[in-house]
């Protein structure tokens, strides 16, 4: 009778609080708890962003001719490279935070607070990064024209097979433009006026005899270009100048692929730039001695996580973003 | 906490290190290699690479699993997913494959449909 139960309290003990069924801290559970939520809700994104991008596969934006920048090369085409050196950034921001954790281990608090540090500084490089490379995706660079349909067309020169900047080649046209006021009774409708107007870009486009339109198309794995006279016709379809990109419209091609890049990029943004908040925060700690004194630095561990989770995403978003 | 145990092999225990701090050099190694393999791949961007399988290219595919190789170090090691209990593991990562692949599965095989009948169907392109 005695044997028996001390048997069922044996079983009964792993649940009944104060022991780690899992081995894991409450609040590394919940962190993890955290995590898998925060990485159905990124899934369901780039899903959607895969769904958009199998409706259009034919006509999509290549992403090697979008993100062409590199700091302080002005005009060379560097495709991917700058994205490249963010993901290097940020894996070796997850390399410092991981050796934070393991100078915890060890109570150092010296080695701790060194690899916080350049933790922190890793992830407010890889934002003034993002930041730098949404600026060149709103400004953008060439210019494009976009049809009544809403599809982008591209200046291509014929003769060198590079693509046309619609302020080389438009031609300037002087207009009469008042300025509207309210004294006469005019409703300002809030478009915008563009700098190059479409008739300056089908006048420059008409004189010269190299330009060449670029649809959205894709054959053969490059953008299909029309010749002259199917050029000079498309032309004619074309409604508006877009130069850059905004939740409406973009240079670069379908309409959704601004919208998806600002979106995931900037909600992938917004999740490292809360955990350098987080980081600082924890850093703090560290300085004041907090964890020393509680006698583990598991704080540091949990911070790790989410930071490691951030990166971990960005390896998601910058495959399926940037290289697919 | 001074006590922690990590497992220190990696490759199916072909790698075994001395220290924590050596494994978490060598993992960055293997992550920057992939890295620049997946770079070095999407700027040349071979032609036999070119052709489509399962309806996909195979350089596509390639750029998934490669992903797929990186996310597993940087959970195993770097968020130590390698010394948790496997009751642990298993419910973080199962739920999470699972589901996105069921998700991921329905979305491009529809996505797949929209397209045929945009372009085969009775709705054209260049409206």
């Amino acid at each position: 009778m005695e044997i028996q139960v001390a048997e069922s309290q044996e079983i009964k003990k792993d649940w009944e609080g104060g022991v780690k069924p899992l081995k894991a801290s409450y609040g590394k559970l919940m962190m993890w708890f955290f995590i898998v939520s925060d990485a159905l809700t990124f899934s369901g994104f780039l899903a959607s962003y895969g769904f958009t991008r199998f409706k259009h596969i034919t006509t999509w934006p290549i992403a090697d001719e979008v993100f062409t920048h590199f700091p302080f090369l002005h005009g060379v085409d560097a495709p991917m490279y700058y994205v490249a050196l963010m993901t290097f950034i940020l894996i070796f921001s997850s390399v410092t935070m991981v050796l934070a954790v393991d100078a915890g281990h060890h109570m150092n608090k010296k080695r701790v607070t060194l690899f916080m540090l350049l933790t922190i500084l890793g992830g407010l490089i890889f934002l003034g990064s993002q930041a730098w490379e949404w600026k060149n995706f709103i400004v953008g660079q060439y210019g494009a024209v976009e049809t009544r349909g809403g599809q982008i067309l591209q200046f291509v020169d014929g003769s060198t097979g590079k693509r046309a900047y619609i302020d080389d080649f438009s031609q300037e046209i002087q207009y009469n433009r008042i300025t509207q006021e309210n004294n006469q009774g005019i409703w300002f409708t809030g478009d915008e006026v563009p700098e190059i107007t479409l008739e300056e870009v089908k006048l420059g486009f008409i004189e010269n005899e190299n330009l060449l339109i670029r649809t959205e198309l894709i054959a053969e794995n490059e953008k299909h270009i029309l010749n002259r006279e199917e050029s000079i016709t498309k032309l004619n379809d074309a409604v508006r100048v877009v130069k850059g990109a905004n939740l409406v419209r973009n240079e670069y091609g379908n309409r959704l692929f601004a919208n998806y890049f600002f979106f995931i990029t900037g909600f992938h943004g917004f999740h490292v730039f809360s955990g350098v908040i987080i980081n600082l925060i924890i850093f703090v700690n560290i300085l004041l001695g907090t964890y020393q004194r509680r006698g583990h630095y598991e704080m540091v561990e949990k911070v790790g996580l989410y930071w490691h989770f951030v990166d971990l995403v960005w390896v998601f978003v910058f495959t399926f973003f940037y290289l697919v | 906490m001074a006590e922690v145990q990590h497992k220190l092999e990696i490759f199916r225990g072909l790698l075994k290190f001395r220290s924590n701090q050596s494994k978490i050099w060598a993992v960055l190694i293997v992550l920057s290699i992939v890295t620049i393999i997946e770079v070095a791949l999407g700027i040349i961007k071979p032609k036999a690479l070119l052709e489509l399988f399962l309806g996909m290219k195979i350089l596509n595919w390639i750029f998934v699993i490669l992903t797929f190789v990186k996310a597993y170090y940087i959970t195993w090691d770097f968020m130590h997913m390698r010394d948790e209990k496997s009751g642990l593991r298993n419910s973080v990562v199962l739920p999470l494959v699972i589901l996105v692949l069921f998700l991921v599965a329905l979305l491009l095989v529809e996505a797949d449909y929209i397209f045929q009948i945009k372009y085969n169907g009775f709705l054209s392109w260049d409206f």
